[in-house]
């Protein structure tokens, strides 16, 4: 059906397969039986009512009982951001349970295994790992990517069928993100599929298809740091490279990495550049089948992709949440939290919130002030690989206009059962010359 | 009222007047000057919106006032001693005339 959003209720726009009962539970539920941790609720696409009603009745809401023990949602824009700046108080560091809501992703708890990485920590320790590697992804350094990925892009959409059903998140998202994170690594090109899966396998839990147990997550995932080590010990003995492996294995900082801190990096930067510009890239897609119009306008006037992308990235918002722990008992905006208390900020939510984005549902493509959003996060945490990610984009869009008029979507999307990456494992399209 | 010059990395300038009180990142933004980004839209939240303050006026300015902007400068590219946040600039008219240049990217 062309130009339809699938099964929303009343043409939000959301392009998912919430049903008319999502929304009416999320007005008649009671607010303090509102657990917006639910994955099915980001598979069918279904929490924004609920996120809606927290902004408007109860912004700071604490959920007593969840799949993740208890936890408070901090659901408006500034809220937080203000969250997000206060590392003080609320803490990413691992000791205290990490950054995100489940706590068996990065710890050892239940069948998980203990992956420390930098946006795990807080000051002093995270500043100069963080530092060792912002150069790689700095804008300088991002423009001598910029021909490599255009070259790869040209290629994988001149392999694309026109006429003819396949899935986009295969074909191309997944493909080009995994070809930059294989550069960005220096990893074997043949071998890219294994990023991709190592990627997945750290953010899933047993049974929702990716893994069947936590041995088999951890089998994989010691088989990814074996892998690494390989490279490692390649890269440490030869002259330095512009590869974040050898610049790691180079940098004063990272040398002493423990062999958990060591693999927790990569996998930090194997998810953070991973799933999330795959979504974005998928996303965008769905954004163009919904609203064809804005993106005729950027056609008419390509200055205006540099509003249409950052807001690709808001409307999509890869990242449906950050977790912090309160260190200390603080009061927030009237509520009284309590020192340990895990504290999520919804950015899926603050990305909506109509008192600081006009119409925030809509995707407008040339959206004044287009990169004030929260997708990336902000403060010392906010993603390094943010204009990398913009860069993938651009490019795709570009080599995108000059080859197709229309993407269709032409069957239900598949959405990631996840309330942390909030993606898509399968778009049906199909293009049109 | 107030002006600025910004001088961007390859050596343009532009000179902007402003309301007094007017943040030298808004300054920027609102007269199309390139080369501030200015993501969180002037909460010392992102470090998109570093200049460098021209010696001749870094006693003037002074150095970053807050934890928060101290903090979200240790992260940009080719910090300075003269670096600011512009979005904790405010230019009063005791800035007239402030000079200050733009990094050569932001992230």
């Amino acid at each position: 059906m062309p130009g339809q959003p699938f099964g929303t209720p009343s043409g939000t726009g959301h392009g998912g397969t919430a049903s008319a009962s999502d929304a009416e539970i999320a007005r008649r539920i009671p607010l303090e039986d509102i657990d917006v941790s639910d994955p099915g609720l980001y598979q069918r696409e279904a929490m924004h009512p609920y996120f809606e009603r927290l902004r408007r009745e109860d912004p700071v809401h604490y959920c007593r009982e969840s799949a993740y023990g208890p936890y408070w949602s901090v659901t408006k824009f500034n809220d937080i951001v203000e969250i997000d700046t206060n590392h003080r108080v609320f803490s990413s560091d691992v000791s205290v349970g990490s950054f995100v809501l489940d706590d068996t992703t990065l710890n050892p708890i239940d069948g998980g295994i203990y992956l420390p990485n930098f946006l795990g920590m807080d000051p002093p320790r995270h500043d100069e790992h963080r530092k060792a590697v912002s150069p790689i992804v700095a804008p300088e350094n991002l423009a001598r990517f910029e021909a490599l990925i255009r070259q790869r892009t040209q290629s994988v959409l001149d392999s694309l069928p026109v006429g003819r059903e396949f899935d986009w998140v295969d074909r191309v998202s997944i493909e080009l993100t995994t070809m930059m994170l294989a550069t960005l690594l220096d990893f074997p090109f043949e071998e890219r599929r294994k990023l991709t899966r190592w990627s997945d396998v750290v953010t899933a839990t047993p049974g929702t298809g990716v893994i069947d147990t936590w041995e088999q997550r951890e089998k994989e995932l010691r088989e990814c740091e074996a892998y690494f080590k390989n490279l490692w010990n390649e890269r440490v003995n030869a002259p330095p490279k512009p590869d974040l492996v050898s610049m790691l294995a180079h940098s004063s900082t990272m040398q002493n990495l423990g062999p958990a801190e060591f693999l927790g990096t990569l996998v930090l930067l194997i998810v953070g550049g991973n799933d999330t510009t795959r979504s974005s890239m998928s996303g965008g897609v769905m954004a163009q089948h919904i609203y064809p119009g804005e993106f005729s306008k950027v056609r008419a006037n390509r200055a205006l992709i540099a509003s249409m992308i950052p807001e690709i990235v808001r409307w999509q918002t890869p990242i449906a949440h950050m977790r912090r722990t309160a260190l200390e008992d603080v009061e927030f905006k009237g509520k009284q939290i309590r020192k340990g208390d895990k504290v999520v900020m919804w950015y899926i939510s603050g990305n909506r919130d109509e008192e600081v984005i006009e119409r925030p549902s809509e995707y407008i493509a040339d959206r004044p002030r287009a990169r004030h959003h929260l997708s990336f996060g902000f403060g010392i945490h906010r993603c390094l690989g943010n204009r990398l990610a913009e860069l993938q984009l651009r490019i795709l869009w570009e080599e995108i206009f000059a080859r197709f008029s229309k993407i269709e979507v032409v069957g239900e999307p598949v959405r990631v059962p996840s309330n942390l990456v909030h993606g898509y494992i399968e778009l049906p399209v199909r293009l049109h010359a | 009222m107030p002006k600025i010059k910004f001088l961007t990395s390859d050596g343009t300038e532009y000179v902007v007047t402003v309301q007094s009180g007017t943040s030298a990142m808004e300054a920027a933004v609102q007269n199309l000057v390139p080369g501030i980004d200015a993501d969180c839209g002037g909460a010392a939240a992102c470090g998109t919106c570093h200049v460098y303050v021209d010696p001749a006026w870094f006693e003037k300015t002074g150095p970053a006032g807050s934890d928060q902007e101290k903090e979200m400068l240790g992260f940009v590219e080719h910090p300075n001693a003269t670096s600011r946040l512009s979005c904790q600039i405010s230019v009063t008219d005791a800035l007239d005339g402030l000079v200050l240049r733009l990094p050569t990217g932001q992230h």
